[in-house]
């Protein structure tokens, strides 16, 4: 049996090449994909998502260790796929109408990469309708949006609105967050998910995915 | 386009608030930076959607803050006041409402100085709109174009000072900040950055020459404060930040190059650097703005202001009043503390500076690099050095000396986690060639060029 401890560290330093050799090596040794994920890699990003919520990594740490990730993931997740295996949740997520603050959005995209969700980035000033077109036609399972103004945030509504009028709301959830954002806010729309902070994110979408 | 190759201020101690070297003088006779410390209050709208169905709504909001706030500030006698206007995006992707609502503001301003002397000027910041679209278009079409228009039209209805938050560099910047990458930061504020203000301040110096209005400055706003941000939320090392602050100075400064004359804009942190090359007068904001963002530097940011600011006020209802009238209040005090420093002498203001400078440096490395002695010295590097990359370059081999020499010596904390980032920028910093063709080679073969338009920069 291979030793499979230097995927888990890898992805703890962020090394990508290594993780991404060692998942090559392990696959092609026959073993169990799911085991690579859920043995090594999944407590290796849940120690990452600990250790930046202790305060004892910064967010490049972070960003290297979910880009590891990443490139492991790539190649398992078409095994996975072919073996039938629930694929990952599929998000799109954007900045919304009117707003042009992305690094907020971009830290909840690597969270949720690194935490096996296969992203769609959307960018910023993204409208109702690019939002309601990427459920329809990428088959989006949440929707996640981004505001950092006051005078942005409801397009959070206009675009909860909108997927109600395209007949999608009941098929995706939907996730909010940004400097403005509550809970309350999050209740007030009937958004299905609020995190203060990008590190929350992969929670508040397990939660919402139930 | 001139260039700065010498400071106009060289000795720390004339490195100070409510004086400058080159004040400038305003219509209504306001001489900022000519020995008085002015409030400068800044405002903006509750949650609501800017849309001409909701304009009557966003004119009556404006209308009402500024009622306010210049009957406090007359109630206070505030020895004068500018008030700045930075524009929603709506408001600049459509020149008229901006144009309008800069008429509300000016108007009151003109009516509280007739009826009561209260001598005011309106800054206008239209937002650089020109990042709605990715990759941004920086040198033409709809909305650099819109941009320009509302500049022309503001400044035509009178008013007076021309800033903005400009983003050129920043496509690149956001991710360099995130991934710690000091390479890129140097590429996105030394090359982008720079080559992007060269544009933009000469032709807003054209508009600032037709109209018979000045050039105030920009802001490294998008760069150093998303920095500082990130530092105070503990994403990025705030040593990194620190050295960011200091960077930011060489893009900054290109304004000042092409003919704004100060006040600098209030978020740029940097200014005090800036001031000291320039001579020109400088806004700062520092505790007054933790009603926009928290910052490190609430009291050290004013010890070289001249104008004194609270970044952004939503109008909502608070105990005392509307937001931005008892921001103004705010603001007041802190200058008549200011002035009446300013008022017994120059020991008095050094005194006070102290306190303002002590009571932060020590704690926080992005306040040490803004003391008028760290100002200085970074300053001088900068000036010195050849080219704008070489520029970033010196000024943050000096940011990480002077911080590893206080650390060293007891007068400034730096948590353990982070004393390592030091040795890991400098080393980053130093693989930059001196040549700057060559370093732009390097980095065009390592950014991600599909996030800007080369060609927008002259690559």
């Amino acid at each position: 049996m291979q030793d499979l401890k230097p995927l888990h560290d890898a992805i703890l330093k962020g090394d990508a090449k290594t993780a991404k050799a060692t998942t090559e090596a392990a696959l092609a040794a026959g073993t169990d994909p799911m085991k690579l994920v859920q043995e090594y890699m999944m407590p290796a990003m849940a120690e990452v998502g600990r250790r930046f919520e202790c305060n004892e990594y910064f967010v490049p740490e972070l960003l290297l260790a979910a880009r590891a990730m990443k490139a492991a993931l790539e190649l398992i997740r078409p095994l996975l796929v072919a073996s039938g295996a629930k694929p990952a949740a599929r998000v799109a997520i954007g900045t919304v109408k009117g707003d042009l603050h992305d690094i907020g959005k971009n830290l909840v995209m690597a969270m949720l990469e690194g935490g096996g969700y296969e992203v769609i980035d959307l960018g910023v000033n993204v409208t109702p309708e690019q939002f309601v077109a990427a459920v329809k036609g990428k088959g989006a399972n949440i929707v996640a949006m981004s505001a950092l103004l006051t005078t942005t945030m409801p397009a959070m509504k206009t675009t909860v609105d909108a997927l109600q009028q395209a007949g999608v709301r009941q098929q995706v959830k939907v996730l909010i967050g940004g400097a403005p954002i509550t809970q309350k806010y999050a209740d007030e729309i009937g958004a299905d998910g609020y995190s203060e902070s990008a590190a929350g994110a992969v929670n508040a979408a397990k939660k919402a995915l139930g | 386009m001139s260039r700065f190759t010498s400071l106009a201020i060289n000795n720390p101690a004339d490195l100070r608030f409510g004086v400058s070297p080159k004040p400038l003088v305003t219509r209504r006779g306001l001489t900022i930076g000519g020995g008085i410390v002015y409030p400068e209050l800044n405002f903006t709208l509750p949650p609501m959607f800017v849309d001409k169905n909701t304009m009557a709504e966003v004119r009556g909001q404006y209308q009402q803050i500024i009622t306010g706030a210049l009957q406090r500030a007359v109630e206070l006698e505030a020895p004068g006041l500018v008030v700045e206007f930075e524009t929603l995006p709506p408001m600049t992707e459509n020149p008229a409402w901006g144009v309008e609502l800069t008429r509300i503001l000016l108007d009151a301003l003109e009516a509280t100085h007739s009826q009561h002397g209260l001598k005011s000027v309106l800054r206008i910041t239209p937002n650089d709109t020109r990042e709605m679209e990715r990759p941004p278009h920086m040198r033409s079409g709809k909305l650099y174009e819109a941009m320009i228009q509302t500049f022309d039209g503001c400044a035509a209805a009178g008013a007076e000072l021309l800033s903005i938050e400009s983003v050129g560099g920043k496509e690149i910047h956001d991710e360099a900040l995130m991934m710690c990458d000091i390479r890129s930061v140097i590429f996105a504020l030394c090359v982008l950055g720079v080559r992007d203000m060269r544009f933009l301040w000469t032709e807003l110096d054209k508009i600032a020459r037709t109209r018979g209005v000045h050039c105030a400055g920009d802001t490294a706003c998008g760069f150093g404060n998303t920095a500082m941000v990130l530092a105070e939320q503990k994403m990025i090392p705030r040593v990194f930040a620190a050295v960011v602050r200091a960077i930011s100075a060489v893009r900054t400064l290109v304004c000042y190059e092409c003919g704004a004359v100060g006040p600098g804009k209030d978020c740029g942190y940097e200014n005090p650097i800036l001031k000291a090359i320039t001579g020109f007068p400088m806004a700062m904001e520092g505790k007054t703005a933790a009603c926009a963002h928290l910052s490190p530097l609430g009291n050290i940011a004013a010890a070289a202001c001249d104008t004194w600011s609270n970044e952004s006020v939503q109008n909502i209802k608070l105990l005392g009043g509307m937001a931005p009238t008892v921001y103004v209040e705010q603001l007041i005090y802190d200058c008549r503390l200011m002035n009446q420093a300013l008022a017994e002498g120059r020991d008095a203001a050094l005194l006070f500076r102290k306190w303002m400078v002590n009571s932060d440096a020590p704690l926080d490395p992005q306040a040490y690099v803004l003391t008028p002695e760290s100002a200085l010295t970074i300053a001088r590097a900068m000036v010195s050095a050849p080219t704008p990359v070489a520029a970033g370059k010196a000024a943050a081999l000096t940011a990480i000396r002077l911080l590893r020499e206080a650390h060293g010596e007891g007068r400034l904390k730096i948590h353990p986690r982070e004393v390592p980032w030091l040795d890991r920028i400098q080393k980053s910093v130093e693989t930059i060639p001196s040549n700057e063709a060559e370093f732009i080679g390097e980095m065009m073969g390592q950014v991600d060029t599909t996030k800007f338009i080369s060609a927008d920069y002259n690559l």
